[in-house]
């Protein structure tokens, strides 16, 4: 409970410039995970419209977060042939990308690091560990104005998160049977169908598929790099659509997307009450990544909870229970130091000289 | 961005942060609002703390909307409003992308609307990418989508 806790809280400090928006953006994201039924007393929680009835879907809400307010941005710019940016795809030889890199090893080391760390926490995706670790490597740069505008530091830095944290993402799920992900699930599924319970009985009875795991993890490194090189140059071409064009693709695969999972209408009118929603919020300063990883994280944090009350209501207390116990301490501390530190860094970056303008978004 | 902007939107969010903290503490049975009691608290604390910075003028963060933005977007948020909410579903899925499409290029390519070839390019790229859809969505994967009203 309490490391997802923390998960929502670290949080706090991303794409936005307040930390209170930060952490009001993750109690919004808790909130949605709570809609549909009580997993223990079947009560039915803020179903408001019948499209409500099975909770927030993870994927039609992700597409409805990102996607929409994208949509939106692209149209708020009207039909003005000045705002079409052309981007023009030039060739950058692989020597070029390898000794940028190793110019920039502050950032490939804190992407690394942010990457891995992220990984471990159940439900966290390369989505969030990319954010923070361009947020962390841009408080670290001297060329902090840059980012945003392709510096390379920003690049490394959350592309070497969203590979670092595939490793460790099964790291839960081999370990402790937690899947961290959808993907996780299906793999536990997978595992449980032959009779493998992840844990001490995958390690000691089961080596060979935990190796297989392992190894399939360097396989997949080695595979990305070969697919990666070879797609880029292509990928870099959507940047050349017409932003016409691009709000009018974009728009219909999220229906069409967010419709898919479970073929419900209901999905799609989630994806598009939060793509609005969400537009505004952004606007108001207000970031998506917290709110999502609240909505990823909520059910566990919910579901632990709710074991932990029970289990304390028939033991020591609920206070004692939360609150006491060196692991609890240590887990509060963090989540405590993580907030001190996010309202210690807004503080100083608006005394400091390269204070951001207001109206200025972090990421 | 005016302090009038922010206090409004700060207080949109402290309202309906106060309601989900009224339906959670009101309704029963109790245990099973214990979390969402704790997280509409939080919800409740951080948005009555924004809304105070907000009308005390300290709330910076964010560009706010100004009358050009929505103006700009709002012929193409009534599009998307009517295809996503109304006609996905009454006229099917292939039907209505194809209309959606083709109307918010028409509404947003910035290409003159008097060259016959500008409308011809539309509505090539708008099959196009119909037929990609139906090619993806349809035969590939196989997405059972709701009727077309056309076929």
């Amino acid at each position: 409970f309490w490391l997802a806790i923390i998960g929502v809280t670290v949080i706090g400090s991303l794409g936005t410039n307040s930390v209170v928006k930060g952490l009001l953006s993750g109690c919004i994201g808790l909130w949605l995970a709570t809609i549909g039924f009580d997993d223990i007393l079947g009560a039915q929680r803020f179903i408001f419209h019948p499209a409500l009835g099975g909770g927030v879907n993870i994927i039609p809400a992700l597409i409805g977060l990102f996607a929409i307010p994208q949509v939106i941005t692209m149209l708020s710019k009207g039909r003005q042939s000045e705002d079409i940016e052309v981007i023009e795809v030039k060739r950058h030889p692989l020597g070029d990308a390898v000794r940028d890199l190793t110019r920039r090893t502050r950032s490939l080391g804190i992407g690394t690091a942010i990457g891995s760390v992220i990984g471990l926490i159940p439900g966290v995706g390369g989505q969030i560990a990319g954010l923070v670790a361009y947020d962390q490597s841009k408080k670290f740069s001297s060329e902090s104005e840059r980012f945003g505008t392709g510096h390379p530091e920003g690049i490394i830095a959350a592309e070497s998160a969203n590979n670092a944290m595939v490793g460790p993402s099964l790291v839960p799920l081999l370990t402790l049977s937690i899947p961290g992900s959808p993907t996780a699930a299906v793999l536990l599924g997978g595992l449980l169908i032959h009779g493998i319970f992840p844990g001490t009985d995958l390690f000691d009875n089961h080596p060979r598929v935990a190796w297989t795991f392992i190894n399939s993890m360097l396989i997949g490194q080695i595979l990305m790099l070969v697919f990666g090189l070879y797609i880029s140059g292509l990928a870099a071409r959507v940047a050349q659509v017409p932003q016409s064009v691009m709000a009018a693709i974009v728009l219909g695969l999220a229906l069409f997307g967010s419709y898919s999972v479970q073929s419900s209408m209901g999905d799609v009118y989630v994806m598009a009450c939060l793509g609005i929603a969400m537009y505004f919020l952004e606007r108001f300063g207000y970031s998506a990544a917290p709110l999502v990883l609240g909505l990823i994280l909520g059910p566990i944090a919910e579901a632990n909870f709710t074991q932990g009350a029970l289990i304390a209501d028939a033991t020591v207390g609920r206070f004692e229970y939360f609150f006491s116990g060196g692991l609890n301490i240590l887990l509060i501390v963090l989540g405590v130091a993580s907030v001190g530190y996010s309202v210690f860094s807004e503080i100083r970056s608006r005394r400091g000289p390269g204070a951001e303008p207001a109206g200025g978004a972090a990421t | 961005m005016s302090r009038l902007q922010h206090t409004i939107s700060a207080g949109l969010i402290a309202a309906v942060g106060l309601w989900v903290c009224w339906i959670s503490y009101t309704q029963e049975p109790a245990d099973a609002f214990l979390f969402p009691r704790m997280i509409s608290s939080a919800f409740v604390l951080f948005a009555l703390w924004t809304f105070g910075k907000a009308v005390l003028g300290m709330s910076k963060a964010g560009d706010g909307v100004s009358s050009k933005l929505i103006l700009n977007m709002l012929p193409g948020l009534l599009v998307m409003g009517i295809y996503l909410f109304i006609a996905a579903k009454s006229l099917g899925f292939y039907t209505a992308t194809a209309i959606c499409f083709f109307v918010l290029l028409s509404l947003y390519d910035p290409a003159p609307h008097r060259a016959a070839a500008t409308w011809v390019r539309r509505a090539i790229i708008t099959a196009g990418f119909t037929a990609v859809m139906y090619g993806l969505f349809k035969l590939l994967l196989k997405v059972y989508t709701p009727r077309e009203l056309f076929f």
